[in-house]
């Protein structure tokens, strides 16, 4: 493999995780807060899509990008509303469950809506130049995923570090009923975390899609479920764990594609999760929970 | 209370969403109503015709432009004479979700709905997951566009109306040979039939005149193939051989050229679907494919098609471009129908017997079965897309 072609691999990696580590921010958060695992997020994330299309036919990119912004934020509350609170005394595995549903109602609907063709995803023309540099080419969005994706890392950590609404998650995710008790709103700090997951879903779909090109009702499956063994492996519930989760999958998946094993690429992401699984239940960055007799 | 109340009202919309549901996969949901009465009214007078195709899942975008054809064909001619008595034909749609466990339920489904004979499937691998259980029922199936083998391969039962994947790997193999490509990158579904069948075909007819530089796979729902692609473009092919679904080929194209690989990009019949050009935009220019039909190849009959067709589609807010398998869903219903009227039965086993011997002059070409159950076709249109449209280059035929 010469320099050039192992350069090419490790920017395609790099960015590839960028965009997994915003979607598995979305699950990690969820996961801290109300222990569940919100199997609907990469749908959330495939609808992101969809709506960055319309959007765009409509008012064109400029416009289109906050209204997907907030037309995906208003989704991921309604999610929460209709198909999570009503579950909320309910055992976990109940609210799982209906996560599930969701999940798969949100892809019929779409498959309904729009049919199974792949729609064209809307050029932004900006972000699509493409760049030569020595040997490299890529657009401009492969070299923006990473470098954004940080940014919006370090925002959401100063968010939850620095702020009275990010000391509530904090608290909520420690103790969910104490917390409560001490007077705070418990459904304001979970829509908030929905607001949070699926707004960094719209900026993950509209790096992604926009790199890829076309959306159809199944393409939050795949993506969906590496972010989730993404989330696992950084330590299910920590953010900073998710980012570096992301990444890793993201640039494994590229250098076993790299290195000839393209048939192999997705086992391994899975074998990954479970070597992971066995040896480190709570993940790189996870803490160890004692259970309180 | 107030809980229950929103439970109801959600379930309320859940219930509402799945009747849209059911109204959307079935165009024809209300004239299966309708011949429902009719049949419990008149007894024996509606026969009833399966329509076996993926209409949601990967391949739900192609499946359903088959059923496009299968419909307008019904609607064409929609009842049959069996000696003196007239028959009314009601389809019967499944859908098999483009999965292959899905199918054997869809064609399970179709067994006990006891109907006559099937159509479909678009993609090789539901067809081969569902053909032992039409053989054991004894009911004839006719494949419009599922181009492996092993379709009708050792079952008597499975016919089909296209050309075969060996004969389509085998004319892209000579068509890359003549516009002088040398070396071959050959990039494949994992899993998929259609795919690796039709990659495997490619491959072996290329290696007589060139070389298969690199073969890769990718895995069904994958988007991203820079990966592959820079590996492809590291062994500097002339040509790259795709096989793929329709969501996957835009895909492929694009990524492929922001990488800046400048190799001709061909594929098999899948590919000539409006979509693609839709998706892939400018880097769809001069793709290569091979496929079953052109619109200016064809007879009167075939001009009568295309109007009418074109009229159907405009009708139904959809594109007016026909795609291949459209007209092959058009030529398998009426191979079928044409079957029924030659049995002069309604007992499905009779009209495999009939299918057997059946002749028809079809849109995309006459249609007359080999011992396998293949049509005998030994022609392929090569098509390149130019300008934003698919564009007729030349026809192929092999020995």
């Amino acid at each position: 493999m010469s320099l050039n072609v192992f350069l090419q691999h490790c920017l395609t990696g790099i960015s590839l995780g960028g965009a997994y580590a915003l979607i598995a921010i979305g699950y990690t958060m969820v996961y801290g807060i109300l222990r569940l695992i919100n199997f609907a997020h990469g749908e959330i994330f495939m609808i992101a899509g969809y709506f960055m299309i319309f959007a765009t036919a409509n008012f064109g990119w400029a416009v289109g990008i906050p209204v997907t912004l907030i037309a995906t934020v208003v989704l991921g509350v309604v999610v929460e509303r209709l198909a999570y609170k009503p579950l909320r005394e309910a055992p976990r595995m109940s609210i799982m469950i209906s996560a599930i549903g969701v999940s798969y109602l949100l892809q019929n609907l779409t498959t309904y809506l729009f049919t199974a063709l792949p729609k064209p995803y809307p050029e932004i023309p900006i972000l699509k130049q493409i760049y030569n540099i020595g040997g490299l080419s890529a657009s401009l969005v492969t070299f923006i995923t990473p470098i954004l994706t940080i940014i919006l890392v370090f925002i959401l950590v100063y968010i939850i570090n620095h702020t009275k609404i990010g000391m509530a998650m904090r608290a909520v995710s420690k103790d969910f009923e104490t917390s409560r008790l001490m007077g705070i709103k418990i459904n304001k700090v979970i829509s908030t975390t929905f607001v949070i997951g699926s707004a960094l879903a719209a900026v993950g779909s509209i790096l992604y899609f926009t790199d890829r090109m076309s959306v159809t009702p199944f393409s939050g499956t795949l993506p969906g479920l590496k972010c989730f063994v993404a989330a696992v492996i950084g330590g299910i519930g920590s953010v900073p764990g998710a980012v570096v989760g992301g990444f890793i999958i993201g640039i494994c998946e590229t250098m076993m594609i790299a290195l000839g094993y393209s048939t192999f690429s997705d086992a391994f992401t899975f074998v990954l999760l479970i070597i992971m699984l066995l040896f480190r239940p709570t993940g790189i960055f996870g803490e160890k929970t004692i259970d309180k007799v | 209370m107030k809980k229950r109340i929103l439970a109801l009202g959600v379930s309320a919309v859940l219930a509402v969403s799945m009747l849209a549901g059911c109204g959307g996969s079935g165009g024809s949901g209300s004239s299966a109503v309708a011949g429902g009465s009719s049949a419990a009214a008149g007894g024996s007078d509606v026969i009833k015709v399966g329509v076996f195709e993926p209409q949601t899942g990967e391949n739900g975008g192609g499946g359903l432009q088959e059923v496009d054809g299968i419909r307008y064909a019904n609607k064409q001619k929609s009842t049959v004479k069996i000696g003196d008595k007239e028959y009314k034909i009601e389809l019967v749609e499944v859908d098999n979700k483009s999965d292959k466990t899905e199918a054997v339920t869809a064609a399970q489904k179709l067994v006990s709905e006891k109907v006559i004979g099937v159509i479909g499937s678009y993609g090789s691998g539901v067809s081969i997951a569902a053909g032992e259980y039409f053989k054991d029922a004894k009911i004839p199936a006719i494949g419009c566009s599922c181009t492996n083998p092993q379709v009708t391969e050792g079952n008597d039962y499975y016919f089909r109306v296209c050309f075969l994947d060996p004969f389509q790997g085998t004319v892209m193999a000579n068509y890359a040979k003549k516009v002088g490509c040398t070396k071959a990158a050959v990039l494949t579904q994992k899993g998929d039939d259609y795919s690796v069948g039709l990659g495997t075909f490619f491959k072996n007819a290329f290696k007589n005149f060139g070389e298969i530089v690199a073969d890769e796979q990718f895995e069904t729902g994958a988007q991203d193939f820079k990966a592959v692609l820079t590996n492809i473009k590291s062994k500097n092919p002339d040509v790259i051989f795709a096989p793929s679904s329709i969501a996957t080929a835009p895909l492929i194209i694009k990524q492929a050229r922001e990488l800046g690989i400048t190799a001709k990009i061909m594929a098999g019949d899948t590919w000539e679907n409006g979509e693609i050009i839709k998706n892939a935009g400018e880097h769809a220019e001069g793709i290569c494919l091979s496929t079953f039909f052109d619109e200016d190849g064809v007879d009167e009959a075939g001009k009568a098609f295309i109007t009418g067709f074109k009229a159907y589609l405009k009708e139904n807010g959809k594109d007016e471009v026909i795609p291949a398998v459209s007209a092959l869903g058009y030529d398998a219903y009426n191979t079928l129908i044409a079957a029924i009227e030659k049995a002069g039965s309604t007992d499905p086993s009779k009209v495999q017997e009939a299918l057997k011997g059946v002749s028809v002059k079809g849109v995309t070409g006459d249609i007359s079965f080999d011992d396998n159950g293949d049509a005998k076709k030994d022609m392929a249109f090569i098509k390149t897309v130019e300008n934003g449209k698919f564009k007729f280059l030349e026809t192929q035929k092999v020995q």
